[in-house]
């Protein structure tokens, strides 16, 4: 187990040098260097000396990299060259907004989807599960940016249930917010229900015709403990894994989200960042979010350990 | 519409789980067909038919395609043309399904749209296969030091958001329709290459393979001429998935307004566009034709791989 964990750490840190190397190598990559994005209109030779200067831009590239990611280490992602805001105070304002808006969705994915699914497997193919199955099978071709501007303007522009922008801090008025963010959560949270709903019917479906269940039938026990005493938490592995695997998926859902609803999340940040080529913002929220998304892999991985220890035998 | 015997495998990959991100490995699963199981049996492969619907989605993704190949042949104005005299215009005879804010034909827009979402839908997933594609069968069947190093390659790259990464590229790079395309399709290497290669993997040791091997054949034979083969349902099923995907992927920059840059018409911009503003409020057409249309094609697309998983028997795993 102990030496188990040990090795995906040491994974863990492979893959995240990997991706600081990467994500400092965008930079540097581009045409020029980096000092024409800093100066920008400022481009000055004497101001162009000067900051070669201070950012040891004259030194190695393997030089600089270090020099880099220990500033990294201290919290320093550098700054935007538009108003000076520093990439750090960016991103600690945006990263709430993306968490709040991915915990509610999945709230709600998994509140729709398991009770669904523990529903329609006890019989298959009766006319509630096609309708059920037929349906998130649909939900699958409604990706974000298809399904949140359809929910604007039925509950937004249409009906006048919810705001279609705008953004309270939970911590300043938790029922505005709440309210304010239902229908950018509800518009990431289709795919999800659609995914985790197929895959668990399907395992629940296969673990019902086990026999430990016939077993469990057999001995007189009724079908709602059979579902949650015994066909529940071995039907759950890949459920949990699929959560995983949509991580991905929910980032971008949020870039949307929050592009169309003005949210000022990590995602609005970097697009606006990109569209205003403000580059150290797009590498430093690009490092971040990745970084994040395998350490989020890294502890689902772990926690797939505790759930079923079968996995450290390898 | 799923296969509720064939899932079983899911769970069996929590042994594939120890070293790798979840998940991910059970792309391995993804693969591993019954095909060996009933071909060496003499059972006669009983086929469901593929169905009215299959038939309906295969139309309507035949239909995109070849609007978007003769557009510049068809009766349409200009896709940019701007009528002021018909601004807002609902549908009618002169335009079909009405017109923009700018007096665009939305019609028109609507197809030389489909041209991005499909050249970069369809371009990229080639790109990806060509190249893992062809990774994915020789280390799945030479196996070895290459193997293990392209396998632990493939999942440090998976191990990025697509998205950001994709977005990071865009910002640095430039947003052509050719910079977009090359892009995804790198970005779709990994995955590609672990489809092929755990099917690959599958056939390297069966008896044909054995037998095309004591005959002489070299490797560069039996991968090309006995595995290949093989491979190919498998493939050509999660290319599909894949082309769904990375078109998900295009309409979600063009949305964000990172793929090709205006006035080019794309789905994603369109949609975009008849969101922003007060267009929802004046002019839903805007919005509704092409979100219509995504909604139909990458519904069409997956149905068309569902149908195809459940003809050539091959496990959905997670994705």
């Amino acid at each position: 187990m102990i030496k188990y964990f040990i090795r995906r750490l040491l994974q863990l840190v492979v893959v995240a040098f990997i991706i600081s190397v990467l994500v400092f190598l965008l930079v540097h990559l581009l045409p020029g260097d980096p000092s024409v994005i800093i100066l920008g209109p400022n481009d000055t030779a004497h101001n162009r000396a000067v900051l070669f200067q201070q950012l040891g831009l004259n030194k190695p590239l393997v030089q600089q990299y270090f020099t880099w990611l220990t500033a990294v280490f201290h919290g320093n992602l550098g700054q935007s060259y538009l108003n000076h805001e520093s990439v750090r105070h960016i991103i600690s304002t945006g990263w709430p907004i993306d968490l709040e808006l991915i915990i509610i969705s999945q709230v709600i994915a998994f509140g729709v989807a398991i009770p669904l699914a523990l529903v329609t497997a006890r019989r298959p193919n009766q006319p509630f599960d096609n309708v059920a199955t037929t349906g998130t099978f649909g939900m699958l071709a409604l990706p974000p940016f298809v399904i949140a501007p359809i929910l604007v303007a039925v509950f937004a522009v249409g009906l006048h249930w919810f705001p279609a922008t705008g953004y309270v801090p939970f911590s300043q008025e938790p029922g505005t917010n709440l309210h304010d963010m239902i229908l950018p959560s509800l518009a990431i949270t289709a795919g999800s229900i659609a995914v985790y709903y197929r895959l668990f019917r399907s395992d629940l479906i296969s673990t019902l015709q086990e026999d430990f269940i016939t077993m469990a039938r057999s001995k007189g026990m009724s079908s709602r403990r059979i579902m949650w005493r015994h066909a529940f938490r071995p039907s759950s592995f890949s459920l949990l894994a699929a959560a995983g695997v949509n991580i991905g998926a929910l980032i971008a859902g949020t870039f949307i989200v929050e592009y169309l609803f003005a949210l000022n999340g990590l995602g609005f940040s970097l697009v606006a960042a990109v569209n205003q080529r403000d580059y150290l913002v797009v590498q430093g929220i690009t490092l971040v979010v990745a970084i994040v998304y395998v350490v989020l892999q890294f502890i689902i991985d772990f926690v797939f350990t505790l759930v079923d220890p079968r996995v450290t035998r390898g | 519409m799923p296969d509720d015997s064939e899932l079983t495998a899911t769970r069996a990959s929590s042994q594939l789980l120890a070293d790798q991100v979840p998940g991910l490995a059970a792309l391995d699963e993804l693969v591993v067909s019954r095909q060996s199981e009933t071909l060496e049996s003499d059972d006669i492969l009983v086929r469901k038919p593929l169905g009215l619907l299959f038939w309906f989605a295969i139309g309507w993704v035949g239909l995109v395609i070849l609007l978007a190949l003769i557009a510049n042949l068809l009766p349409l104005p200009n896709p940019d043309f701007q009528n002021y005299a018909a601004i807002n215009a609902p549908p009618s005879l002169h335009h079909l399904l009405g017109t923009d804010e700018l007096g665009r034909d939305l019609l028109s827009r609507l197809i030389f749209g489909a041209r991005v979402s499909l050249v970069v839908g369809f371009g990229s997933v080639l790109i990806g296969m060509v190249v893992g594609g062809t990774l994915g069968l020789v280390s799945g069947y030479k196996g070895g030091r290459l193997d293990v190093v392209l396998n632990a390659g493939s999942f440090v790259l998976l191990a990025f958001p697509a998205i950001v990464a994709v977005i990071a590229i865009v910002a640095f790079w430039g947003q052509s329709l050719l910079k977009i395309t090359l892009i995804i399709g790198i970005a779709s290497i990994p995955v590609l290459y672990r489809v092929v290669r755990a099917s690959s993997l599958s056939f390297a040791n069966r008896d044909f393979v054995t037998a095309a091997k004591t005959m002489g054949a070299g490797s560069t034979r039996v991968v090309f001429r006995e595995i290949l083969p093989n491979v190919v349902p498998a493939a050509v099923t999660f290319g599909l998935i894949a082309v769904a995907t990375v078109i998900v992927l295009e309409g979600s920059l063009a949305f964000l307004g990172l793929s090709v840059p205006l006035p080019t018409p794309s789905w994603g911009n369109m949609i975009a566009e008849g969101s922003s503003n007060n267009n929802l409020q004046v002019n839903p057409y805007i919005m509704m034709w092409p979100v219509l249309a995504m909604f139909l094609l990458l519904l069409s697309i997956n149905l068309i791989g569902d149908r195809l998983r459940q003809r050539f028997d091959i496990r959905e795993g997670l994705l």
